[in-house]
């Protein structure tokens, strides 16, 4: 049994085929990236994951349960939470505020609650920022925020749609130890990640998605290497030019 | 709560009921009962829209359930007035739950819901303007009989005391829930509901929550109104003229705030009394008052008048 196993699971809409039978699991106390090129359907999975949209057809599995389709609320209750690739603040509250509407998951009182949120922030180096309105950060200020809000409901699994994207090498050298951190203190992590600095440096097991189909699952250097995978990113017959076998 | 989110509440209420020593004359105490009970039903709309961002445009509906209920109870079947009053509290947010549960079960949010609100409020006033019931198109009229134990009483100084100190009650019971869970859920959903979803808040349940505690309140509003003014018919009770008020005042004086439906209440009210007193009766000049303000508050910001103060401060 594994921590999370995503089952045959196929989202249409219309006539296109978003997700199409794909198929992985995430193992415990693992940090494991999802990655492939732009429209290849990444998204569209951790929605389905984290009961934002219902599959067409498949499973998926948390610790042996059949989760497919739990509204998010009940899934976030259970431990398991996502971030937003287009980050989704409260946008007229203030930082504290923000990461106190998480962390009023598992805390009813209020002062808990603020204690948790301030505890988080920390976590994720917000602290010199706790009073401004979540609207007033940078692209990299609100990234820590959402993942602020999704560790204040202390999940087991965290989903983070793409908390690099956007951010300059300095942020991301930034962000890294902040994920590997969270990974350290029990939580285990699926991302989706276009920054190959930090999947390469992060990830223990990639899963590429292209298309909709799950087309190489390995280690990071082990993905990389693999033709199909340098085909979905740079066109039919990249594969061989680059390995120098054909000329062009 | 701590000492600094009541003592605020403490001190208004305190130099509120002031007011019946000073001041004697009929009218101003009546001026002032009708503000303070505008003040209940907008502190009710305040709950819903202010922190939850759930426009209604028929908070008339639980205005006119509370009135109708209060009144019809004791009017036809002889019910203990202030019996009447906690049954018409309880109808209202029953009607509000349902309301609640029919528009946002099915996903309606911003305009939709607005719409769907006022739908309701109308089917109600044609109703009650329709039936035997509630005394139709005649209205249905209060005995007067001037005894406390009557909910009524012989001087105007102590029904505006009551109205007080249950608007007294309303600010605490919206700065508990300011303070509460719920509440930042609430505004959790106003300010995002995917997001809020995301974290683990389940918006159906919270926004169900918020319209039956917001339409409890509008709906003692009603029934203070029933038992002072004593009579109601369907125009007065499920009438436009309660929704508008009660959206108009916190949106003036500050949505998702405590204090902002008093504030905003209280300067409607001055204004249109003042405009009357200036220009004599014209028909509907407060409501071209209140329709100038309304512009004028949309169109510059800062957003509203309490945020403004604090600005300033």
């Amino acid at each position: 049994m594994s921590f999370l196993e995503i089952r045959n699971v196929s989202m249409r809409f219309g006539g296109l085929m978003a997700v199409s039978d794909a198929s992985f699991d995430v193992a415990e106390g693992s940090i494991t990236g999802l990655i492939g090129p732009n429209g290849a359907g990444k998204t569209t999975l951790f929605a389905i994951v984290s009961g934002f949209q219902k599959p067409t057809s498949g499973q998926v599995l948390w610790r042996g349960k059949e989760i497919t389709s739990r509204p998010p609320h009940v899934l976030a209750a259970e431990g398991l939470s996502r971030t937003f690739q287009i980050v989704q603040p409260f946008a007229g509250l203030s930082v504290r505020e923000n990461i106190a509407v998480g962390a009023f998951l598992r805390h009813r009182r209020r002062a808990d609650a603020i204690a948790l949120a301030e505890q988080v922030a920390e976590q994720v180096g917000l602290t010199a920022e706790l009073d401004k309105p979540a609207a007033a950060l940078t692209v990299s200020g609100r990234k820590r925020v959402e993942l602020g809000k999704a560790l204040a409901t202390q999940p087991k699994l965290l989903l983070l749609d793409e908390v690099l994207a956007g951010l300059n090498p300095s942020e991301v050298r930034d962000i890294v130890p902040v994920v590997r951190a969270i990974r350290d203190s029990g939580v285990t992590v699926l991302m989706i990640e276009h920054v190959m600095q930090a999947v390469m440096n992060l990830c223990e097991s990639v899963h590429v998605l292209a298309q909709g189909r799950i087309i190489a699952s390995g280690t990071p250097a082990e993905v990389v290497a693999t033709p199909a995978v340098v085909e979905a990113y740079l066109g039919h017959g990249a594969a061989t030019r680059l390995s120098g076998g054909a000329h062009a | 709560m701590t000492a600094r989110d009541v003592w605020p509440i403490l001190l208004f209420g305190a130099v509120a009921a002031l007011l019946p020593v000073f001041v004697t004359a009929g009218t101003l105490l009546n001026f002032a009962i009708f503000t303070l009970i505008i003040c209940l039903a907008a502190q009710g709309w305040n709950i819903l829209g202010g922190f939850g961002g759930q426009y209604s445009f028929g908070h008339a509906a639980f205005f006119g359930t509370g009135a109708y209920t209060a009144a019809v109870l004791q009017v036809r079947y002889g019910v203990n007035p202030y019996v009447t009053f906690l049954a018409g509290i309880a109808l209202a947010a029953i009607v509000g739950w349902i309301i609640g549960f029919l528009s946002f079960r099915s996903g309606l949010r911003g305009s939709y819901f607005a719409l769907v609100t006022l739908a309701f409020a109308e089917v109600f006033r044609v109703l009650s303007n329709a039936v035997e019931f509630t005394g139709g198109a005649a209205g249905l009229l209060i005995p007067l009989d001037a005894r406390a134990a009557n909910f009524q009483f012989e001087s105007r100084g102590w029904f505006y005391l009551v109205v007080l100190a249950l608007v007294v009650l309303a600010l605490l019971m919206t700065r508990a829930l300011e303070r509460s869970r719920l509440g930042a859920q609430l505004v959790a959903v106003r300010e995002n509901e995917d997001a809020a979803r995301a974290v683990g808040v389940d918006a159906l349940r919270v926004k169900l929550s918020a319209i039956t505690l917001s339409a409890a309140m509008t709906g003692a509003a009603g029934g203070l109104y029933a038992q002072y003014f004593l009579y109601l018919d369907s125009t007065i009770a499920y009438g436009t003229w309660i929704s508008v008020e009660a959206l108009l005042a916190p949106i003036i004086g500050g949505a998702g705030t405590v204090f902002g439906p008093v504030i905003g209440a209280v300067i409607l009210h001055t204004l249109a009394e003042v405009t009357r007193m200036m220009v004599g009766r014209i028909p509907g000049i407060d409501l071209v008052i209140f329709g100038v303000l309304l512009i004028l508050v949309v169109r510059f910001p800062p957003r509203n008048l309490l945020a403004w103060l604090r600005g300033r401060r």
